[in-house]
């Protein structure tokens, strides 16, 4: 027992991560059903953002005052991938049959992957590193350092923040969707988009709103992952992503509540399997399996996910 | 870069480019009897991806070698070249790097591999054609002395060489070194379960156990991942006094600054995989007081490697010589020191590769590293290692000794 509640905790963290980008997923699948594989790559994006932000103002310098404006620039850099990808790579496809979209995402994935590997340390006016390896990330005042101890438990600073980023954006998250304008076109899509369309909604733009918000999402989840495990590489966003697509099956695809809880549920599976498996099936190696074998569980017996998905499907 | 694209698209080609090699260069050299002949010595190692600094190191320590020897005419009537290939540190692609490099008649050795678990494959694709191969960093046993190293060593490739010594050495003397120098009792070990890691620590474990130090607990990791805060928890309530991490630095060294920034402050050791200066950058200022083992004697210390350095130097490569440029320059002098032998009369290269593994076998000269000869397995014969320490940023020189010597 004497470990639940650190792994609670390293659960929780992973998990925020996970809902972060769950979001992401969830959202543009609740409007135009389309799996964005390439989302992983928008979260990595992400994170070059903010380093990028930080070698090009203020390199070496730690102060905490930085970091808003890393994730304002982690913003921008995933915010503008997420609605390039949009407007060339799916938007030409939108009334294609869905394996088009489907495949057009992997492409993309494996076209930013390359771009940022081969590129990034060739990007002219800038002295980068290369993207070949992995990258230390820049290790602030306040979210990094010395971990606060509360009885047994150990919290890493960058954990909090990574809970905090959470706690701030759901909130946020629901503000945007139940009481603005815009926000409530993108429920009404999601419902119709063809009823939609005929109360005078501009559906383009509701499925761009939608891919932005997903990516500003990420992007906070990419500052969040580079401060927790200092270093970021060009392929982070695969892995990550496909946590964050089961996370947002497991809850529920198309269901925001749903992408949180399911991130949450399966941070700390993974932690609890790291700890509690005995055996030769347990430790770090293994979780990933146990993390999986939720999932089947979860599709066999309840296949619409843990809180229910919300979509309609058109097919 | 280009080369991992290369490696893909060449893996596409070779298959119909076999067919046309077969009759087109036959009639190439037909024409020029009394011009130099060409042969290649082949780079196997990662060009790209985590472990690119040590595998560009490889390829251009051997390209300084093959330079020299050219320059200097080594091999009267023969020019020698490099063609280095990215294994990308993956085993499968290491393999379709050697089936490429075996299918070119020109090729009569391999330096390579960096990875172990890579050499596995490369092994078995190079030795029925006889084209040795000279690794200047697998420390996997198993690789010369068969799967059953510990009780019944057995050959398992009479064309494969190595210029490094074993995990079967690393692990003990860090073991020694952890519990007769450091006095430290209790450890956890934590590996990666590729080969090199699981063997480092099952000798470590096997060494430290036998000394009467106690291991509190083990764990594993998956090399794909990048927050290890789960297995951290796990380990830390064993309050053991290091940790004794088997796997190579692109996991290490977030590995220890996660381990220290989730409060467990004890040195985190490793075996020559983490003995890289990306290993600090990545485990940030907190890695000050970890330890690793290399082979051999730092390069930079050793008088013998002055010349190496500054030539290195001198050619103006992009990238540093990193840990093994020293044996990997080792390995390709020890290719070409055997090439005289064996292409003294030799009028092609594939009738000389019987003849090349005969001749490495016997090779003895001073290299960069110290001695370089090799045993019955294809060890080599020197056992000195190294401990270094992380101090200020730098990897740092704490303890040289011969393991055979004691």
């Amino acid at each position: 027992m004497d470990q639940f509640f650190q792994q609670l905790v390293n659960g929780l963290t992973l998990g925020s991560l996970y809902a972060l980008i769950a979001v992401g997923y969830t959202v543009v699948y609740g409007i135009v059903q389309l799996i964005n594989f390439a989302h992983g790559e928008v979260f990595m994006i992400g994170a070059f953002g903010a380093l990028s932000t930080y070698l090009l103002f203020f390199d070496g310098q730690t102060g905490v005052w930085i970091l808003p404006i890393m994730i304002v620039g982690a913003i921008i850099a995933s915010v503008v991938t997420a609605v390039a990808m949009e407007r060339v790579a799916y938007r030409p496809l939108r009334n294609a049959p869905r394996l088009a979209p489907l495949i057009t995402a992997i492409g993309i994935s494996v076209f930013l992957q390359e771009l940022v590997r081969v590129f990034y340390d060739r990007i002219p006016f800038a002295d980068f590193p290369s993207a070949k390896q992995r990258i230390p990330f820049p290790q602030l005042d306040g979210v990094s350092g010395k971990a606060v101890e509360v009885g047994d438990v150990t919290i890493q600073r960058s954990a909090i923040f990574t809970v905090a980023a959470l706690v701030v954006c759901a909130i946020l998250l629901w503000y945007f969707i139940n009481r603005t304008k815009l926000g409530r076109g993108m429920l009404a899509v999601s419902q119709d988009p063809d009823t939609a369309r005929l109360m005078g909604i501009n559906v383009d733009r509701i499925i761009v709103v939608a891919f932005a918000l997903g990516a500003v999402l990420a992007a906070v989840a990419g500052v969040s992952q580079g401060l927790q495990n200092n270093n970021i590489d060009f392929k982070m966003g695969f892995i990550a992503g496909l946590k964050a697509f089961t996370a947002a099956v497991l809850g529920g695809i198309g269901n925001i509540q749903g992408a949180v809880f399911g991130g949450l549920v399966l941070g700390v599976v993974e932690s609890m399997a790291t700890q509690y498996v005995p055996g030769q099936f347990g430790g770090g190696t293994w979780k990933d399996v146990w993390a999986f074998v939720l999932l089947i569980l979860v599709l066999v017996f309840r296949p619409q996910g843990l809180l229910g998905a919300r979509v309609v499907d058109r097919a | 870069m280009q080369q991992r694209s290369v490696v893909r698209v060449g893996a596409s080609l070779i298959v119909a480019s076999l067919a046309l090699t077969a009759c087109g260069s036959r009639s190439e050299d037909g024409g020029g009897g009394t011009a130099t002949k060409t042969a290649k010595i082949g780079v196997i190692a990662p060009l790209s991806g985590d472990l690119s600094a040590l595998g560009l190191g490889i390829q251009h320590s051997v390209e300084l070698a093959v330079k020299q020897a050219n320059d200097s005419n080594a091999i009267p009537g023969w020019k020698l070249e490099v063609d280095a290939k990215d294994d990308e540190a993956k085993p499968d692609v290491g393999k379709t790097a050697a089936t490429s490099l075996s299918s070119d008649k020109d090729v009569i050795g391999v330096v390579g591999t960096l990875n172990s678990s890579v050499a596995l494959q490369v092994q078995p694709v190079l030795a029925p054609k006889n084209i040795v191969q000279i690794s200047p960093a697998n420390t996997n046993p198993s690789l010369t002395q068969g799967a059953n190293w510990q009780s019944a060593p057995k050959r398992a490739y009479p064309t494969y060489f190595r210029t490094c010594t074993t995990d079967a050495v690393q692990g003990p003397f860090a073991a020694r070194y952890l519990f007769e120098k450091a006095g430290i009792k209790k450890v956890a070990t934590i590996h990666d379960k590729k080969a090199y890691g699981q063997g480092l620590v099952g000798t470590f474990t096997e060494e430290f156990k036998a000394a009467g130090g106690q291991v509190v607990a083990a764990e594993t990791i998956n090399p794909e991942d990048s927050n290890y805060q789960a297995v951290i928890s796990a380990v830390k309530p064993s309050a053991p006094q290091a940790v004794y991490y088997g796997g190579e630095y692109p996991q290490a060294g977030p590995l220890s600054q996660q381990m220290k920034a989730a409060g467990l402050n004890v040195p985190l050791m490793g075996g020559d995989g983490i003995y890289d200066p990306k290993f600090i950058t990545l485990g940030g200022k907190t890695s000050t007081g970890d330890l690793a083992t290399s082979v051999g004697a730092p390069v930079d210390t050793l008088e013998s490697a002055k010349k190496f350095i500054s030539d290195y130097n001198a050619a103006g490569f992009k990238d540093p010589y990193a840990a093994y440029g020293g044996y990997s320059y080792d390995a390709a002098n020890a290719i070409i020191n055997a090439l005289k032998e064996s292409l003294k009369d030799a009028s092609d290269v594939e009738s000389a590769r019987p003849k090349t593994v005969e001749a490495l076998g016997k090779v003895s000269f001073e290299g960069v590293t110290g001695k370089v000869a090799f045993d019955q397995y294809g060890d080599t014969t020197s056992k000195v290692l190294t401990v270094y320490k992380v101090a200020g940023g730098k990897w740092a020189t704490e303890l040289t000794q011969d393991l055979a010597k004691k």
